[in-house]
């Protein structure tokens, strides 16, 4: 019987993005992947950007490259990536152990999932997030 | 209320056709339907099939929500097209497009042998130790309401694929189990009944297993039967986790009755028939 050809229909990264009626939960997992390629790429870069001493010291010295303002903001942020990315990090690890997402429940519908279980430490950990964008901030415009 | 059978609006159905012995890619043919109140998705394929284009294909069945078989991506989200109404969702444009993370046979028609493949591996059947007890059971097992319910709820999984879909890790992760394979794990790893959570662990804890999953939570709010895959794999990770520092639930709690007849019978119940098996 011959090979019946089939479209490969898989999404890829859009899988990641790509809209849909999806739930807050998707967005943080996103942000989530987002901010933790963002900082591992912060640390190739950091890395790449300290070897450069080599060179000298110009990068560094004084009103250098490396004082420039949109540096400061890309400091800043690194800074909020690590926030939400620590923050939700700490929110997955309680889920994942099974905290907070409820027992086993017999589906009675409208269902109710583990999502809307877990829902308050989504809120917790926004406000974590927030309250510590906002110690960086301060610190970074008053430094 | 708009009478029954009267046409209340006209929706455009945004269809994804795909012809595998003529076309290279997938394109989009639209159809006007009009749509009645409680009218549903199923529906409208088929008035699209009787009245606009005979050359339209969908996989379908019970159309009430029962076989799976119908699991659609309606305006972007995946459902089952039979028990998903037309007016909740829509109100001018409907795209209806296959199943995504999952090959196209024909229009609307996804390949589903790898979740079933995938299924077939974490083994969603009770093991025994003993393999002669699932052959010539001896007596009964007692499980308790509350062991029932420990995995009553993601027994219901009716093998749609619709959390398989909607999932973003297996969209870029082609080797990762996935949501209805892991769920199904954790209904047998749960049930006091089986022996087999060791044998499965090897599965779910591997390189492709649970630990892939960063909870987005698609799969439970997109099941169409409440199984809450999400919560089955969280429990299941916390299992794996217990298991690796030896705090788990030991194999074979269930206590086994020699089958009824223990106690004493009550006048007007019946004599336990002949085992016919």
């Amino acid at each position: 019987m011959a090979e019946i050809k089939r479209y490969d229909n898989r999404l890829g990264i859009a899988g990641w993005l790509s809209g849909g009626r999806w739930g807050v939960e998707r967005y943080a997992y996103i942000l989530h992947r987002i901010t933790g390629l963002g900082i591992l790429t912060y640390f190739l870069l950091h890395i790449l950007v300290t070897s450069l001493r080599v060179k000298g010291i110009y990068l560094w010295a004084g009103h250098g490259f490396m004082h420039q303002p949109i540096f400061r903001f890309m400091e800043y942020l690194v800074f909020a990536a690590f926030a939400y990315h620590a923050s939700n990090g700490l929110r997955l690890v309680l889920v994942e152990l099974g905290f907070a997402i409820g027992k086993p429940m017999e589906p009675v519908y409208p269902y109710k999932t583990s999502l809307n279980v877990q829902r308050p430490l989504l809120v917790c950990m926004a406000f974590l997030t927030l309250g510590l964008l906002a110690v960086g901030a301060y610190w970074a415009l008053t430094k | 209320m708009a009478e029954a059978g009267k046409a209340v609006r006209q929706i455009a159905f945004h269809v994804t056709r795909y012809n595998p012995e003529r076309d290279r890619v997938p394109f989009v043919t639209s159809y006007q339907v009009p749509v009645r109140q409680g009218m549903t998705v199923l529906d409208g394929l088929h008035y699209i099939k009787d009245n606009l284009d005979a050359t339209l294909a969908w996989r379908y069945s019970c159309r009430m929500g029962i076989c799976g078989s119908c699991g659609m991506l309606l305006n972007g989200r995946p459902a089952l097209a039979c028990n998903t109404q037309i007016l909740h969702i829509a109100n001018a444009n409907l795209t209806v497009k296959p199943l995504p993370n999952f090959p196209i046979i024909r229009d609307l028609v996804p390949d589903l042998q790898s979740m079933f493949d995938k299924h077939r591996i974490v083994e969603p059947y009770i093991l025994h130790a003993n393999e002669a007890e699932s052959d010539f059971w001896a007596g009964e097992f007692y499980q308790s309401t509350e062991q029932l319910k420990s995995y009553l709820q993601f027994s219901y999984c009716i093998l749609c694929g619709c959390c398989m879909a909607a999932c973003p890790t297996l969209a870029t992760d082609t080797r990762y189990l996935g949501p209805m394979p892991l769920a199904a794990a954790q209904r047998y790893d749960a049930d006091t009944r089986d022996e087999g959570r060791h044998a499965r662990n090897a599965v779910t804890d591997a390189q492709s297993g649970v630990s892939h999953c960063h909870y987005a939570g698609e799969c439970s709010r997109v099941c169409p039967k409440g199984v809450d895959p999400a919560k089955a794999l969280q429990l299941l990770k916390r299992s794996l986790v217990l298991d690796y520092l030896h705090l788990g639930r030991q194999t074979s709690p269930c206590k086994k009755l020699q089958g009824p007849g223990n106690g004493t019978r009550l006048p007007d119940i019946a004599a336990v028939p002949k085992k016919t098996a």
